[in-house]
C-alpha cells in the first residue's frame, strides 16, 4: 500500500510540466484559466504542439501514434494537462471517433482519417443526441436509408458542440426501422460541407455559442464512410462512452480553479482585509478542497484498478468520478461567483483588457459565466441521475 | 502508487474478520457483551492477545509486531464492521501509543509486555470539560514535590479508564491552562492514592469514565516523556487515534450499507420489493459515494499520520477527519431512513452502526473543528 508516485512516475510529471509550461502559449492558457472564449486557432494552436511531440492522442494504440504508457502515467499526464491550464486535445477527436476509428474502422478509413484527427486539420463534431434522444439516446430517429452507394440521411441533431468549426460529423442514424431499438443503428461519417447539412447555433445560458443544431436533409453519404458493421453502431457507440472516462472527474481542472480563487481571494477587497481574511469563505473553499483530496484518491484507485481489467468494459466505478467530479466542479464555479460579489454583475467591463488578468476584478465579468456554463457537467456524458442508474444496477444490484 | 495489501497484511485482514464476525455475528452477542462490568467480556481480549493483535503496533523490540499504519487500518476496519466493543482504540491506540511514542526505555519494559499479552490496559486521559476539542487546553496541574509530583484536577471522558489499570495522564507543570508549552505526561495507576474514577455507559454502547485526581502523587520517573513539552506527543496520539477511528467508521459504514441494500432487495411494499423504487435507489447509491470518499481518505489518514512535517500532517489527518464525519453522517441518518421504523429500533444492528458513526463524528474534533484547521492552514491545493 503506497500512494506516492515512484521516482521514474515524479520524473515524469516534472517533464509533462515543463513542457505543457514552456511550450503551450501563455494566452492561450490564461483563457482556458479564466474561463474565456477559446478561438477555433486556440484549439488547433495547441494541439499542433502536442502532436509535433507525440502527445496528442497518448491514449490510442501506438500502432497509430498513441503512447505506451502506463494507466498512471496516462492519469498523471490528463492532470497536469488541467492543472496547467492547456486546452483538451479536442475530445471528439481525440477521445471519440479516433478510438473509435482506430478499433473498429477499416484500413482505408483508418489511414484516410487517423492522421488529420490527431493533427486536427480535421475537426469533428459527435452527432448523438436528437431533440427526442437525450438521456435515452437509443431512441433516436434520424434515418439513413441505402440507394446504391450512398446513404441518404435525415434528421435532426442536437447539442453539437463546437460544431461550428466541425469540418466533419460522426452520427448515429437507423438503418433499420424493423429492429428494435438498439439494433439498427449505424455509426456514419459525414463531410459537413455535404449539401443538406445546416448548422444553427445555439446561444447557451452563459450567453456564448457553443452548441449548436445540426439538420440533416437529404444528405449524400457514401456508404465507405459506414464504421464497421451496419446496424452494430450502437455497440460502437458504447465504447466510444466508456473509452478513457478516468479523466471525467476533472479533478486537475478543479484543483486549477481553486489555487486561482486563492490568487485571487488575496487580493479581493472584503471587510478591513480581503476575503482571504474571510474565515468562513475559506472554511467553504476548504470543504470543496477536502473532497476533491477523496475524489483524487478514488480516481487513483480506479486507474490502479485498470491495470486488471478489460479496457473495452466501462468501469461502474467511474460513474463515482462522474458524479462527484461535476459537482466539485460546479461548487468551484460558485466560489468563484462568491468571491467576485457584486462586481460578477457586469458582462463587460471598463477595465477590460487589463494586461493582468488578476487585478483587481479585471477576472469578475468571466465568473458568472463559468458558472452557468458548468450547470452543463452534470447534464452532459450521461446525466448524474443515469449514472445513479449505473451504480444502482452494475454495483448494488438493484 | 499501489493500493493492494501485501500477503501479511492480507492474512491479518482474514484473522481480524474472522474473529469479529466469529464474536459479533448478532445483536444478542453484542448485547450480552455490553453488559459486562467492563462493556466487553475479559475472555475476548484475551482472545485479541493470543492473536497478535494487541502487540501489531509496537516494536518487534519492544515485544511487539512492527506493525504501521495500514495494518491498525485493517485491524479497525474489521472491529468497526463488526461494532465490537473492546477497548482497542483506548488501550492499544491512545494509552499504548503515548507509551510506544514517548516512553523510556523502562516504561516501555514496564507496561508493554503486559499491554501485548492482554494483562494490563491502558487509557488515556487527556481531555478536560472545558477544552472541546484543543488539545492544549489543560487546566489539571502538576505541582513539583520532593521525589516527584502531586496531580490535581478532572479529566472528561476518558475512553475504557474503567477497564484500565494503568493510565496516561496529562497535567500542566508551568503555564496558564491554553499555554502550548507546560503540558507533561505521566503514567498513573490507576490504583494510586487520590486516583477516583466516575465511570459510564456511552452513547455508543462503550464506556468511559471522568478522571478525578485529588493531590495525586506519582515518582519522578512517571514522567513520559520530557517534561513540560507533552504537547506535540498528545497531538501525534490523537492523530493515530484519528486515523483508526477513520478506519472504523469505513468497516461501520461498510456493513451499515450492506445491510441496507440488503433490506431494499428483500423487504416488499405495494408487492414489490423497495429497492425496485428509483428515489431509494438513488440514495442507496449516495451512501455507497459517501463510503467509497470516506475509503479513500482513510487511507490518506494512514498514509500520513507518519509523515515528518507536523503542519502537513495536521491539515491531512483534519481533512481526513472531515470527510469521515460528512460520509458517517450521511451514510448513518440515509441508512435509518431507508430502514424506516425498524431502522429505529434498539433491536435491528444497524441502529448501533449510526449510533456509533454519530459518536465518532464528535471525538478528537468534530466537522467545523477541523474543516476551520485545514482553512487556518491554507487548505489542500498550493496557490501557486
Amino acid at each position: 500500500m503506497d500512494l506516492r508516485f515512484t521516482p521514474e512516475e515524479i520524473a515524469f510529471r516534472e517533464e509533462v510540466r515543463t513542457f505543457f509550461h514552456t511550450k503551450i502559449p501563455a494566452e492561450i492558457r490564461a483563457k482556458v484559466s479564466e474561463g474565456r472564449k477559446l478561438a477555433r486557432e486556440d484549439y488547433v494552436t495547441s494541439q499542433r504542439i502536442l502532436n509535433d511531440k507525440g502527445w496528442a492522442v497518448p491514449n490510442w494504440p501506438v500502432a497509430y501514434g498513441g503512447q505506451s504508457w502506463s494507466a498512471v502515467q496516462r492519469y498523471i499526464f490528463m492532470e497536469e494537462l488541467m492543472q496547467a491550464a492547456v486546452p483538451l486535445p479536442l475530445q471528439f477527436n481525440c477521445f471519440m471517433v479516433g478510438p473509435v476509428i482506430a478499433t473498429f474502422g477499416n484500413e482505408a478509413q483508418k489511414e484516410r482519417f487517423l492522421p488529420r484527427i490527431k493533427s486536427l486539420e480535421d475537426w469533428w463534431c459527435q452527432g448523438f443526441s436528437e431533440p427526442g434522444a437525450g438521456s435515452d439516446l437509443a431512441s433516436l430517429k434520424t434515418r439513413a436509408v441505402r440507394e446504391g452507394d450512398h446513404y441518404i440521411i435525415d434528421g435532426q441533431k442536437t447539442w453539437t458542440t463546437l460544431g461550428q468549426y466541425a469540418d466533419w460529423m460522426f452520427c448515429l442514424a437507423r438503418t433499420d426501422f424493423e429492429a428494435k431499438k438498439q439494433k439498427g443503428i449505424s455509426f456514419i461519417l459525414i463531410d459537413m460541407k455535404t449539401p443538406g447539412v445546416t448548422v444553427r447555433p445555439i446561444i447557451t445560458i452563459d450567453g456564448r455559442h457553443e452548441v449548436n443544431e445540426v439538420f440533416l436533409d437529404s444528405v449524400k453519404v457514401p456508404v465507405e464512410n459506414l464504421v464497421g458493421e451496419e446496424n452494430k453502431g450502437w455497440d460502437y457507440a458504447k465504447f466510444l462512452l466508456a473509452n478513457e472516462r478516468t479523466g471525467i472527474a476533472r479533478i486537475g481542472m478543479s484543483k486549477e480553479r481553486i489555487a486561482r480563487i486563492k490568487r485571487l481571494a488575496k487580493v479581493t477587497p472584503a471587510g478591513a482585509g480581503t476575503m482571504w481574511d474571510d474565515l468562513d469563505f475559506r472554511s467553504r473553499l476548504a470543504a470543496v478542497e477536502i473532497e476533491l483530496k477523496a475524489l483524487e484518491i478514488t480516481q487513483m484507485r480506479v486507474v490502479a484498478a485498470q491495470a486488471t481489467r478489460d479496457p473495452t468494459k466501462p468501469d461502474p466505478a467511474s460513474s463515482i468520478l462522474k458524479i462527484k467530479g461535476s459537482e466539485l466542479q460546479q461548487a468551484t464555479t460558485e466560489l468563484l461567483v462568491e468571491l467576485a460579489g457584486p462586481q460578477a454583475l457586469p458582462a463587460s467591463r471598463p477595465d477590460a483588457g487589463h494586461n493582468d488578468a488578476e487585478a483587481l476584478f479585471a477576472w469578475a465579468d468571466a465568473a458568472a459565466p463559468v458558472y452557468f456554463n458548468h450547470r452543463k457537467v452534470s447534464i452532459y456524458g450521461g446525466s448524474n441521475e443515469i449514472q445513479h442508474n449505473v451504480i444502482a444496477k452494475a454495483i448494488l444490484g438493484l | 502508487m499501489d493500493f493492494d495489501l501485501t500477503d501479511e497484511q492480507s492474512l491479518l485482514k482474514d484473522t481480524a474478520q474472522r474473529w469479529a464476525s466469529d464474536t459479533y455475528s448478532s445483536i444478542e452477542q453484542l448485547t450480552a457483551a455490553r453488559a459486562e462490568p467492563l462493556g466487553f467480556p475479559e475472555a475476548k481480549w484475551a482472545e485479541l492477545a493470543e492473536l497478535g493483535l494487541l502487540g501489531l503496533p509496537f516494536a518487534e523490540a519492544d515485544g511487539g509486531f512492527g506493525g504501521g499504519p495500514v495494518e491498525t487500518q485493517v485491524v479497525m476496519e474489521a472491529l468497526g464492521r463488526a461494532l465490537a466493543p473492546e477497548p482497542y482504540l483506548a488501550s492499544v491506540i491512545l494509552g499504548g501509543g503515548a507509551v510506544r511514542l514517548a516512553g523510556s526505555e523502562a516504561q516501555k519494559a514496564a507496561l508493554l509486555p503486559g499491554l501485548i499479552d492482554g494483562s494490563v490496559r491502558l487509557a488515556f486521559a487527556h481531555s478536560e470539560l472545558q477544552a472541546r476539542y484543543d488539545l492544549n487546553d489543560v487546566a489539571t496541574s502538576a505541582r513539583a514535590v520532593d521525589g516527584g509530583f502531586r496531580l490535581d484536577g478532572r479529566k472528561s471522558v476518558a475512553l475504557n479508564a474503567d477497564a484500565a489499570k494503568t493510565l496516561v495522564v496529562s497535567a500542566r507543570t508551568s503555564g496558564d491552562r491554553r499555554d502550548e508549552v507546560g503540558i507533561t505526561l505521566f503514567v498513573v495507576p490507576v490504583d494510586a492514592a487520590g486516583v477516583t474514577l466516575e465511570a459510564y455507559a456511552t452513547q455508543d454502547g462503550g464506556r468511559a469514565a471522568d478522571v478525578i485526581l485529588t493531590d495525586v502523587f506519582v515518582p519522578a520517573d512517571a514522567v513520559l516523556g520530557t517534561v513540560g513539552a507533552g504537547l506535540p506527543v498528545v497531538e501525534r496520539v490523537v492523530e493515530g487515534a484519528i486515523a483508526a477511528l477513520c478506519a472504523e467508521a469505513v468497516g461501520l459504514m461498510e456493513a451499515l450499507n450492506a445491510l441496507t441494500v440488503d433490506y431494499l432487495k428483500t423487504r416488499k411494499q405495494f408487492g414489490v420489493a423497495i429497492g425496485s423504487f428509483q428515489a431509494l435507489q438513488h440514495k442507496a447509491v449516495d451512501m455507497f459515494v459517501a463510503l467509497e470518499q470516506a475509503r479513500s481518505m482513510a487511507l490518506y489518514a494512514a498514509m500520513m499520520v507518519e509523515a515528518e512535517d507536523p503542519a502537513e500532517r495536521r491539515v491531512a489527518l483534519s481533512a481526513a477527519k472531515v470527510q469521515i464525519n460528512r460520509s458517517a453522517r450521511f451514510v448513518g441518518q440515509t441508512a435509518v431512513q431507508l430502514h424506516g421504523g425498524i431502522g429505529m429500533t434498539m433491536e435491528y444492528i444497524g441502529a448501533h452502526h449510526f449510533r456509533r458513526l454519530a459518536m465518532i463524528e464528535l471525538m478528537f474534533g468534530d466537522t467545523p473543528y477541523h474543516q476551520r484547521r485545514v482553512a487556518g492552514e491554507g487548505g489542500l491545493v498550493a496557490a501557486a
